[in-house]
């Protein structure tokens, strides 16, 4: 099943457009780097992918049909700020069984350890939260995975380490990864073609 | 109720805050048990025993009829913590329905709220609480439905905002896009997320509702005369202060004020313990 995106055009509010007549499309299993400057809407152009923004001109399907309104969305994103993306007052353990129960492969893949299941958010480090975003993105219905500056933040063993997980997996289930990164090195090793915006 | 230890006993902040809340509470439940021990023969008239001074038999002396003032403080601050709850309980309720109303039923709706919530809060609290009791006639109905009517703006505010905030946290739309159902999202997410605030909010809301009530009862529009309210003796009490029954008035009142601070400082303490991060 392809994602394809129709002719997009999106703006906030009344103030210009951000983008119009954006076309592409992803298979199954490819991974794709999306790069642009500062403030020229890949961030929007990835909500809008995942299901969090309407486009206000054309539209996004999945196989040839519109993304489903409810139940689990098959194209996920993560954010780049994973604090923000956790709920503060639940354990980590929670957090990562609401898209499904994750394989516990993934979770030793990408460093899970046990014991920070049973701890809340704010007892984890940045770079440990966002394993978590990764693992719960990447729920059984996921067929591709949006990575908004996945792992910008991090350092670079835990970058690899990431990558790595989340790669293994994407083959395994040929699943397609759109990156967005500055980082054009990383973006040279991880992607199969580069689009700019 | 800043207690202050020195020496061998040192607590912690956490420590010397559930200290506190237990003192407070202590004070409140020996009111409410003492209101128990007595009943309407401790406060019975006797004329052999007018304007006494306080005593080892009278704690805090009798008045011009001859009746115990520490049977009357007590009987009147559990009248008040009852109307007191009454006004509380209903306008948490109030609070809570219009909160959640303004955040979720879309824009109209929280225009009207908004605005309502502005309209209560730019009277005095205290001149709409006497306006209320005195169209309904006073008494415990008037006192009640005016301190429900009147207290739940502020509350309403906080929960319409808490609910706003975390509606649209990203935590929020990621839990939509794994499929959770809103109703789901609502019991996980929000409520849970709501409680301390709502809780904390109720708390600081009773000690303004038993003040309310004694304001407006000493004023003579809420409580009838027969009543032992806290209002009540002190508006009573008034008459005999020039000719030097001071117990009269210093001992209701002090414990009026004891009363008020307990639950403040329970309520205060609390949110301090659920939130600290917010001091």
């Amino acid at each position: 099943m392809q994602l394809d995106a129709k002719n997009i055009g999106f703006r906030y509010g009344k103030s210009p457009w951000l983008f119009k007549g954006i076309n592409f499309s992803m298979q199954p299993g490819e991974v794709v780097g999306l790069k642009g400057p500062s403030g020229t809407g890949k961030t929007t152009l990835c909500r809008i992918l995942a299901g969090y923004e309407k486009p206000l001109e054309g539209k996004v399907t999945l196989g040839g049909k519109a993304l489903p309104e409810i139940g689990y969305h098959p194209v996920q994103m993560v954010f780049q700020h994973p604090e923000k993306a956790v709920n503060p007052r639940w354990k980590m353990g929670k957090t990562l069984k609401e898209g499904g129960r994750p394989d516990d492969d993934l979770l030793a893949r990408l460093g899970i350890q046990q014991e920070w299941l049973e701890r809340l958010p704010n007892e984890l480090s940045g770079g440990e939260l966002q394993r978590f975003c990764v693992a719960r993105a990447l729920g059984p219905g996921t067929r591709f995975l949006i990575a908004d500056e996945m792992t910008t933040m991090l350092d670079a063993i835990t970058q690899a380490q990431i990558w790595h997980a989340v790669l293994h997996l994407a083959e395994k289930r040929k699943m397609g990864i759109l990156v967005v990164s500055h980082d054009a090195k990383l973006m040279n090793r991880l992607c199969d073609r580069v689009i700019e915006l | 109720m800043n207690l202050s230890f020195k020496g061998k006993l040192s607590l912690n902040r956490r420590q010397r805050t559930i200290l506190e809340i237990g003192a407070a509470l202590g004070f409140i439940m020996a009111i409410i048990i003492g209101r128990f021990m007595l009943d309407e023969g401790s406060i019975g008239t006797n004329l052999s025993e007018r304007n006494l001074p306080p005593s080892f038999e009278h704690f805090f002396g009798t008045d011009w009829l001859g009746r115990d003032m520490f049977a009357r403080t007590i009987m009147g601050l559990s009248l008040s913590m009852g109307v007191g709850l009454a006004g509380a309980v209903s306008s948490a309720a109030i609070a809570l329905v219009l909160g959640l109303a303004a955040a979720t039923l879309g824009k109209t709706a929280d225009t009207i709220i908004s605005w309502l919530i502005d309209l209560f809060l730019s009277v005095p609290h205290l001149v709409t609480l006497i306006l209320i009791s005195f169209a309904l006639g006073g008494g415990f109905k008037g006192i009640v439905f005016g301190i429900a009517l009147t207290h739940w703006p502020s509350l309403a505010r906080v929960i319409r905002a808490e609910v706003m905030q975390v509606r649209s946290a990203d935590y929020v739309h990621i839990s939509r896009k794994m499929g959770k159902p809103r109703t789901w999202i609502a019991i996980h997410h929000i409520i849970p997320h709501l409680i301390p605030q709502f809780l904390i909010g109720f708390l600081l809301m009773f000690p303004h509702a038993i003040l309310h009530e004694a304001a407006v009862t000493f004023l003579g529009l809420g409580l009838s005369p027969h009543e032992p309210a806290i209002g009540i003796i002190l508006s009573e009490s008034m008459k005999y202060l020039s000719s030097g029954l001071w117990w009269l008035a210093f001992f209701p009142g002090l414990s009026l004020l004891l009363v008020v601070r307990s639950f403040d400082a329970v309520g205060e303490r609390l949110r301090v313990l659920m939130d600290p991060a917010r001091t």
